[in-house]
Formats: structure tokens, C-alpha cells, sequence
């Protein structure tokens, strides 16, 4: 019997696990595939990127992950994934086609993989991962406060919420305990702060998630500026701070003029 | 000056441009890739009355900046910050004798920051010390992602940066404004890594090292390394027009500024021509911390008329009228810290 051709959904439900390393958001949902087209067995991709001077590294991750993705699709012959209008595009491209490798590609300027690199991001979005479902947490029930953090395990988070799965996730891919039992506020090696740097502790996770979803709106906003209609392409993910809780409006007068 | 509600905002713009980026000074591809991006930034990030057309915003000449940056009086003083960008413009990307001619004209009102590269090796240290006495220099502005032959990019570690360094000490320039960018070998490790300014700050601590748009996209890293150097400053380029199109994302970067570098540590800038000074100031005055973001506090007056001036002002010396002075806060509750400290570091 004939294996049946790959369908396009078939191919952009395995890019959609192809995730922009530094986001920790699937390309498919920023918008980065321009285009998509299945001849047969044969498929042929193409990326795009909010600017010309993206990191190539990323880039080439997630050119790379792209054609892993797409190729491990049943069914699925000939691979073409190429980046548009990059800086670095003829260089990647070639690599690609040529199964050149990270290293066979940019030379002088690779030292050993990319692995540290994808390591470092994996415990960024972690670290992102669980200030939201904590701070998520925080809003919703405005008599917890920072302070008791640390005393949180993970069977405390709203099962089913995307925040929670989101976080499990994040944990499991680092190979942390996702049991109800185990504590939320931990680094990346799974080790909890001290009480009384917990509130600390959780400050800066924010300013990672902070970080990365700015950069998120950023690359999303230039993205659409770049290639117009290709907003059409992008989903986002909801933030605890897309909407603001009801409540007074900050007076723009000097608080000590209140007091 | 700047006057809103009875208030006076003496204003320094810390990050300015006189750049040339029309196609007959492009180098090739990567010229015109440039100077798209940085029009896709402007038109991203502009309300829409602020957009120019592509053809104004590949050069605008000294005239135009004097209009564009100073005609409504609002900014008292601006800061040159070139970037080099050789191999991408014939001239360069940054025009220095019209900016260094602009500067000299207008004492009062601008300050030419120059740059350097320590790839240029021992010739480079020569033409530093003579820049230095030309421009007069108090600053340099330094973009490590610059390319440079065969190099994409380099660090402020390098050994031969330290030479630089060590020269700038020497020369009294004191202020060292980095801007990162992608592209810095290796491509193993993160290419927009801000490390290399906390070694760089321990080791120079008579120097003041600005670290432009704050460390986005690495803000964290910045924040921390920012808490434990007191001579680490953040620059808003490239942040602060976030003030239009995403004020609650502009609101968390100015609380997770304020709440881990202080008050005294933050320094405006429009980064002109990406961006008009006027409309930003207007909505840098008018902006507050949206109320249900609890976990910061309010921006007050005194905050805003530091940041908007008043910081910069102190590191270039410029002459501020005593009425419109302010004494410096307290250390933030977050730093400087011990070095003990740094354990609490996730990544």
C-alpha cells in the first residue's frame, strides 16, 4: 500500500513545536512561517523574522528544528526550509540544503553546539513560566502575598490553567518533580531559596518574565510592521498583565501629596 | 525646559544621532538592511503623527536635528552617541565632522560622544588619545555587535578592550555608553550576553558604564548586574517610546528599573532620528504606573525630573539652574549588594 502524502495541517502541527528558543513561543504563533507549500511528498518552508539583524544563532535553531520537525513528519520526502530577508540568510540557507550542521555552517564563528545556548533559554522560560502562574495566583487571591511564596507546591496552582500546564511543562523538560507535593518556587536545579529570600527570589523570576514577554511584543509588533497582514498569523499568549484588574486609577499627583 | 503643572523638567536627551544612510553611502546589502530596520522600529513604535516618510529618514542634516531635537525648547542639552558601522557605510553610519561642526557651534546645547574599537589594535589607541583631544571627549559610545572584517562583534573582556579602557581612565572619559547587539562570537553562547559590563564595571569603577536600552532584550541580566555595580547606569533608548504603543510593558520596565538601580541611575534618551524627543518627554510627564500593578511603586515627580535630566546632567556636568536640583535618594532596598548575593542568580 501507498503511504498516503503529508497534508499541509499534518506539517504545521509539527512546526508548532518548533518554538523561538528566546520567546518559548511556537513559531507557528508568532508568525514566523511565511509560507508553506506540500507537492506530493516534497514540502518546502519558509521563515520569516521581525528584523534583518536577528541573532542568527536563534535563527538557525529554529531553521534547524524546522527541518527536524517537518522532516520526522509520516509520509514526508523531500525537506526545503529556507529564511527570508536575513542577514545571514544565504549562509543558513546553504547549510541547511547542504546538511552542513551548526558548525559546518558558520565556521569560525561556532566554538562547540548550541546546546549550553538552548539549555540557558529552557531555564529562562522556566524561571518565566513559574513567576506567571505565581503572580497569576497573587492577583487572584490578593490575601497571599509575596512573602508566602515559598510555602506554595504545585498542587496549590488551579489545575487545568494554562499558567499550570504551562509551568509543568517547563518542569518537566528540565527533569524537575511536577508531583503536588513539590515546592513552585525553585531555581532551574530544582533547589528552593531560603523563606527568607523567597520574596527576592521571586522578583527577579519577574524580571525574566518581564524581559521575555517584552521581547515578545516587540519582535510580535516589528514582525507586523515588517511584513504587513502577517498579524493575521500571529496568536498571543494571554498575560496576567493584558488586563487590568478594576480598580482606581492611579492619581498622576505625587504620592506624598496624598499622605 | 519642560513645564507641566507648575513643574519645571530641566531635560538632557542622552542618546542622539546625526546619521547618513542614504543609498549613495550604503556599502552594500547590509547598509540598506540597517537603516530598514531601524525605519521598521520607528514606524513599530511611533504614534502616527510622529511617522516620517522612508526618504527623511535616511538623513536629516544638522538643520533639521537642531529643529527636530531643540525647536520648542524643551530639550536643554543632547548627547552625540555615534555608531561606526563601517562595513556597512562608505562614510560610516554616524556623520562625525557634521555632528563634531553641530557640537562646537552649539556648546551650550550638545556634547560629541565619539566611539572606538578595540580591533583597531594599537593604531586605534593612538587615534583614541587624539580624539580625545580634538572632541574634547567626556564619552564614548562602543557597539559591540559592530562588525569588523572577518569579526562580527566583540567584548568589553577582550583584552585589548581593557587597553581602551585603560586609556579612557587616563583621558578623562568617564562615561562608557554600550550598546549590544546580536552577533558576537561565539554563537554557542547568547549573543545579547551582558556579562561582559559587570567585569568590566568591577574592574573600572572610576567609570561610569551606560548601558543602552537597559539591556533589552536582557533586562534581567542587566537589572542584576546593575543592582551590584553602583556605576552601571541604564539608558532608555529604544524603551521608551514602548510609552505609546505598550504602556503597561513601559510601566514594568520603569518599576523593575527603579525598584533594582534606584532613581539616580536612570537616564532619558530619544535616540534621535529613531525617535522625536518632544512627544516623549509630553508622555514621559504624564505617564504613571497603572494602579493594579501593586508590586510597584508610583513614579513621582522628583523620579521622573531625575531620569528626564537631572542624572545625565550630573554625569556630563552640565550646568543646572539650582532651583531645578534635587539632593540623590537612598540606596534601592536591592543594592548594591554583596557579591554573597550573587548565589540568588537563576540562569
Amino acid at each position: 500500500m501507498l503511504l498516503a502524502g503529508p497534508t499541509e495541517t499534518d506539517v504545521r502541527a509539527a512546526l508548532g513545536a518548533v518554538v523561538d528558543p528566546e520567546l518559548d513561543e511556537p513559531i507557528t504563533d508568532l508568525g514566523f512561517v511565511r509560507s508553506l507549500t506540500v507537492t506530493g511528498s516534497a514540502v518546502e518552508v519558509h521563515l520569516r523574522l521581525p528584523t534583518s539583524f536577528c541573532a542568527p544563532n536563534f535563527a538557525w535553531l529554529m531553521c534547524a528544528d524546522a527541518h527536524d520537525a517537518v522532516s520526522a513528519v509520516p509520509g514526508v520526502g523531500r525537506v526545503v526550509v529556507e529564511l527570508d530577508d536575513h542577514h545571514d540568510s544565504d549562509l543558513i540557507n546553504r547549510g541547511l540544503a547542504a546538511g552542513a550542521g551548526y558548525r559546518g555552517t558558520f565556521g569560525h564563528e561556532a566554538e562547540e553546539s548550541l546546546d549550553e545556548l538552548r539549555a540557558t533559554f529552557q531555564r529562562k522560560a522556566h524561571t518565566a513560566a513559574m513567576e506567571r502562574a505565581l503572580t497569576a495566583l497573587l492577583r487572584a487571591d490578593r490575601s497571599r502575598t509575596e512573602a508566602d511564596v515559598h510555602r506554595l507546591t504545585l498542587g496549590d496552582l488551579p489545575t487545568g490553567a494554562p499558567t499550570t500546564a504551562a509551568l509543568l511543562r517547563r518542569r518537566a523538560t528540565l527533569g524537575l518533580p511536577t508531583d503536588d507535593a513539590a515546592p513552585v518556587l525553585v531555581a532551574a536545579d530544582g533547589t528552593p531559596p531560603a523563606p527568607a529570600e523567597a520574596a527576592l527570589f521571586l522578583r527577579k523570576a519577574r524580571s525574566v518574565r518581564i524581559s521575555v514577554d517584552g521581547n515578545a511584543h516587540f519582535c510580535r509588533g516589528l514582525l507586523a510592521t515588517r511584513y504587513p497582514g502577517a498579524e493575521a498569523d500571529q496568536t498571543h499568549r494571554s498575560s496576567v498583565d493584558d488586563v487590568p484588574l478594576p480598580g482606581p486609577t492611579r492619581p498622576t499627583i505625587p504620592l506624598e501629596v496624598l499622605s | 525646559m519642560y513645564s507641566k503643572d507648575g513643574e519645571d523638567y530641566f531635560v538632557v536627551d542622552a542618546h542622539i544621532a546625526l546619521w547618513d544612510a542614504r543609498q549613495e553611502n550604503q556599502r552594500n546589502v547590509h547598509g540598506k538592511q540597517f537603516i530598514d530596520c531601524f525605519y521598521d522600529y520607528h514606524r513599530n513604535l511611533s504614534p502616527e503623527s510622529e511617522v516620517w516618510p522612508y526618504e527623511e529618514y535616511l538623513y536629516q542634516g544638522g538643520e533639521r536635528l537642531m529643529r527636530d531635537v531643540f525647536g520648542n525648547g524643551i530639550v536643554d542639552h543632547a548627547i552625540f552617541q555615534p555608531a561606526r558601522l563601517g562595513e556597512f557605510y562608505h562614510r560610516g553610519f554616524g556623520q562625525t565632522e557634521e555632528a563634531f561642526a553641530l557640537a562646537q557651534e552649539h556648546p551650550d546645547k550638545l556634547t560629541y560622544n565619539h566611539w572606538w574599537d578595540p580591533r583597531d589594535g594599537e593604531n586605534g589607541l593612538d587615534q583614541l588619545r587624539a580624539d580625545a583631544e580634538r572632541f574634547g571627549l567626556k564619552g564614548v559610545k562602543l557597539y559591540t555587535a559592530d562588525w569588523h572584517g572577518e569579526s562580527r562583534g566583540w567584548k568589553l573582556t577582550d583584552p585589548m578592550a581593557y587597553r581602551y579602557l585603560e586609556a579612557c581612565r587616563e583621558l578623562g572619559i568617564t562615561n562608557i555608553h554600550i550598546h549590544k547587539g546580536p552577533t558576537i562570537r561565539p554563537l554557542d553562547r547568547d549573543a545579547f550576553d551582558v556579562a561582559d559590563v559587570d567585569h568590566a564595571a568591577t574592574d573600572f569603577t572610576d567609570l561610569n558604564f551606560i548601558v543602552e536600552h537597559c539591556g533589552l532584550p536582557r533586562l534581567e541580566d542587566f537589572c542584576w548586574i546593575a543592582t551590584q555595580e553602583p556605576n552601571v547606569y541604564a539608558g532608555l533608548a529604544v524603551a521608551i517610546p514602548f510609552i505609546h504603543t505598550r504602556p503597561r510593558y513601559f510601566a514594568q520596565i520603569m518599576g523593575e528599573l527603579v525598584y533594582w538601580l534606584g532613581e539616580d541611575r536612570i537616564l532619558f534618551s530619544s535616540d534621535y532620528a529613531l525617535w522625536t524627543p518632544t512627544w516623549l518627554v509630553e508622555r514621559f510627564v504624564d505617564f504613571q504606573i497603572p494602579e493594579d500593578m501593586a508590586e510597584y511603586a508610583a513614579l513621582t515627580t522628583e523620579v521622573k525630573k531625575k531620569v528626564l535630566g537631572l542624572n545625565a546632567a550630573k554625569l556630563y556636568d552640565l550646568p543646572v539652574p539650582e532651583r531645578l536640583r534635587l539632593p540623590d535618594a537612598a540606596e534601592p532596598a536591592t543594592g548594591p549588594r554583596q557579591p554573597a548575593a550573587a548565589d540568588l542568580a537563576m540562569s
